[in-house]
């Protein structure tokens, strides 16, 4: 049976979801877990990671806001517990960690994966290249399995049990010192994590009228706003919603894609998504041919009764 | 200052890629590449900081022969020198293997800082540059859409999904370039006609062996056929009732 290390971001005192996801993940692999939790808050959320399949939770106190320092930190702690795996959420400070852990350990990273299986303790993951355009099935061969699970894949196990809690002196020190942390404006919700996305394309006309793709998501109240590539690089939208091969992969329940025809390298980018909604004037744009269900006609008028009969369904529920 | 900037020569974003008859790879007959596209913001980074700060810039490939005209193209554009480490399996290396070869390559040239892009967009690991900065030693800032460098002195944002950070670092460091950071410029004709007879050496390594096999390649799974649930407004109903009844996603 692996021992597996997880590393388990949390945001004052609350694990991430996606990191609840991952010990979900770790636990299917059959292995005894042990999280690691750092941070302002990291003893509250670690008090209730037993529920979510860990064994153990380490909690490292004080120590630096440094990248480089906690990746030695949980690469010390992996070696400490014999472990066969390291895993992270692939967010973007597992993405940034989780390769300086790797390298640390001599071994190589499986990336963003969207299942993973372990027989005896060897270790093999399955990960999607080009953006989704191919999916690849991996073994490894490295010391220690490293890998980063995509959010919104794996489901996070809520059992009963309770882990022990150790507490571990971070490290101090690091070579790289973050400083300073601002939020974006209005602490929406990212394309990545978000349940819904609505996203907007060329068809929007401008970025005058993208009030209506931030307003249908406000009507999900759980949406995040995403674009396209044409509209990003036009300007008008900021590049962090961008979904695509160039900018996010995302796998949300509910994907609305408006005015967005289609192009290969956006579909690579949302084509996982559990279900497709396109809104376009165009009936042969290449989105409906992956779409569930689609609606052809005039955005201008569609969105706003979209966002008018999503409203009227959550004030009823 | 000694600066590398380091590409990878992928499939382009537009291509249709397909499997290989033995599903170990991509079918690569007739596939077009070019530059990853984080990787062409992390040249002209590079050639920014140069342009700023003095010093020169080498663009270092592990790729195969025809990556000379990747190369050349960014030799054009203002880079001073190239280099390939020559390796026709250059796709199919997995990331700890492309960042100890890198490392092998950086760590001889006296460079101090070295931009790559944050992922490369064949196999999305999004890992080989702070592989490299662990190898080598040195400081690692992912992501970064701003930089600023005082003397040894600097001060990078980057982006992630909730906020920008700020962080503070001394040279040397390894740079992963996030959309953002700047706007990739083009060759000029000056630039195209200077780069023509400049040498693009090609250079062995030290092999590393992978540690990722590959069991399996696919196509991504066909999604189920869709339909058109209706036009206008009229059919918002409509779709909200195949959401609600048969997707149960609201």
């Amino acid at each position: 049976m692996p021992n597996i290390v997880v590393f388990v971001e949390q945001h004052a005192g609350k694990p991430a979801r996606a990191a609840l996801e991952c010990l979900g993940a770790a636990r299917a692999c059959g292995g005894s877990v042990c999280a690691v939790v750092a941070g302002a808050g990291a003893d509250a959320a670690a008090a209730g990671l037993g529920r979510f399949g860990a064994a153990k939770a380490v909690v490292l106190q004080g120590g630096a806001a440094s990248s480089d320092a906690l990746a030695a930190d949980l690469a010390a702690i992996a070696r400490e517990q014999g472990a066969q795996a390291f895993l992270c959420a692939a967010t973007s400070s597992g993405r940034d960690l989780a390769p300086r852990v790797a390298a640390l350990l001599d071994s190589t990273l499986f990336s963003d994966c969207t299942a993973l299986s372990a027989q005896a303790n060897s270790f093999s993951a399955v990960r999607p290249w080009l953006a989704g355009k191919a999916i690849a099935t991996l073994a490894s061969s490295a010391p220690v399995f490293c890998a980063t699970t995509r959010p919104n894949v794996f489901a996070a196990a809520e059992g009963s049990g309770t882990a022990e809690i150790v507490a571990r002196a971070a490290s101090t020190g690091g070579k790289a010192q973050v400083t300073g942390s601002a939020a974006k404006p209005g602490g929406k919700l990212d394309v990545k994590e978000a349940p819904v996305v609505v996203s907007g394309g060329r068809g929007m006309k401008g970025p005058e009228n993208f009030g209506l793709i931030e307003e249908l998501a406000a009507a999900f109240g759980n949406a995040a706003t995403g674009a396209s590539r044409a509209v990003v690089d036009a300007g008008w939208r900021p590049h962090a919603e961008q979904v695509g091969q160039t900018g996010k992969t995302v796998a949300p329940q509910l994907y609305v894609a408006v005015g967005i025809s289609g192009a290969i390298q956006h579909l690579a980018g949302m084509r996982t998504s559990k279900v497709i909604v396109a809104i376009n004037k165009d009936p042969d744009a290449p989105i409906f041919k992956i779409a569930d269900y689609g609606i052809v006609g005039d955005a201008f008028e569609i969105v706003p009764a979209l966002a008018q009969a999503v409203r009227e369904l959550k004030a009823h529920k | 200052m000694k600066i590398v900037a380091c590409i990878k020569r992928v499939p382009t974003t537009e291509a249709q890629v397909k499997v290989a008859a033995d599903q170990k790879g991509l079918d690569t007959a007739g596939l077009p590449w070019m530059t990853s596209f984080y990787d062409e913001i992390a040249v002209e980074e590079a050639i920014r900081t140069k342009e700023k700060h003095g010093g020169d810039v080498t663009v270092l490939t592990l790729g195969p022969a025809e990556a000379s005209k990747d190369v050349r193209e960014f030799l054009a554009r203002g880079a001073d020198a190239g280099a390939i480490l020559k390796d026709e399996q250059w796709h199919a290396r997995d990331a700890r293997a492309t960042a100890r070869i890198l490392c092998e390559r950086i760590s001889k040239s006296g460079a101090e800082l070295v931009f790559l892009g944050r992922i490369a967009t064949d196999r999305d690991n999004s890992a080989v540059g702070a592989m490299l900065a662990t190898y080598l030693g040195w400081a690692c800032v992912s992501d970064v859409v701003a930089l600023e460098i005082s003397g040894t002195q600097c001060t990078a944002r980057r982006e992630t999904e909730h906020a920008i950070e700020t962080v503070s670092f001394l040279l040397p460091a390894v740079i992963t370039c996030q959309k953002g950071l700047n706007e990739p410029r083009r060759a000029n004709l000056k630039g195209i006609m200077a780069a023509k007879s400049k040498p693009i050496p090609e250079e062995a390594f030290t092999d590393v062996a992978n540690q990722q096999q590959v069991l399996k390649v696919e196509p991504p799974p066909a999604r189920k056929p869709g339909r058109i649930v209706g036009e206008g407004a009229a059919a918002v109903p409509a779709l909200m009732q195949a959401l609600r009844n048969e997707a149960g996603v609201i």
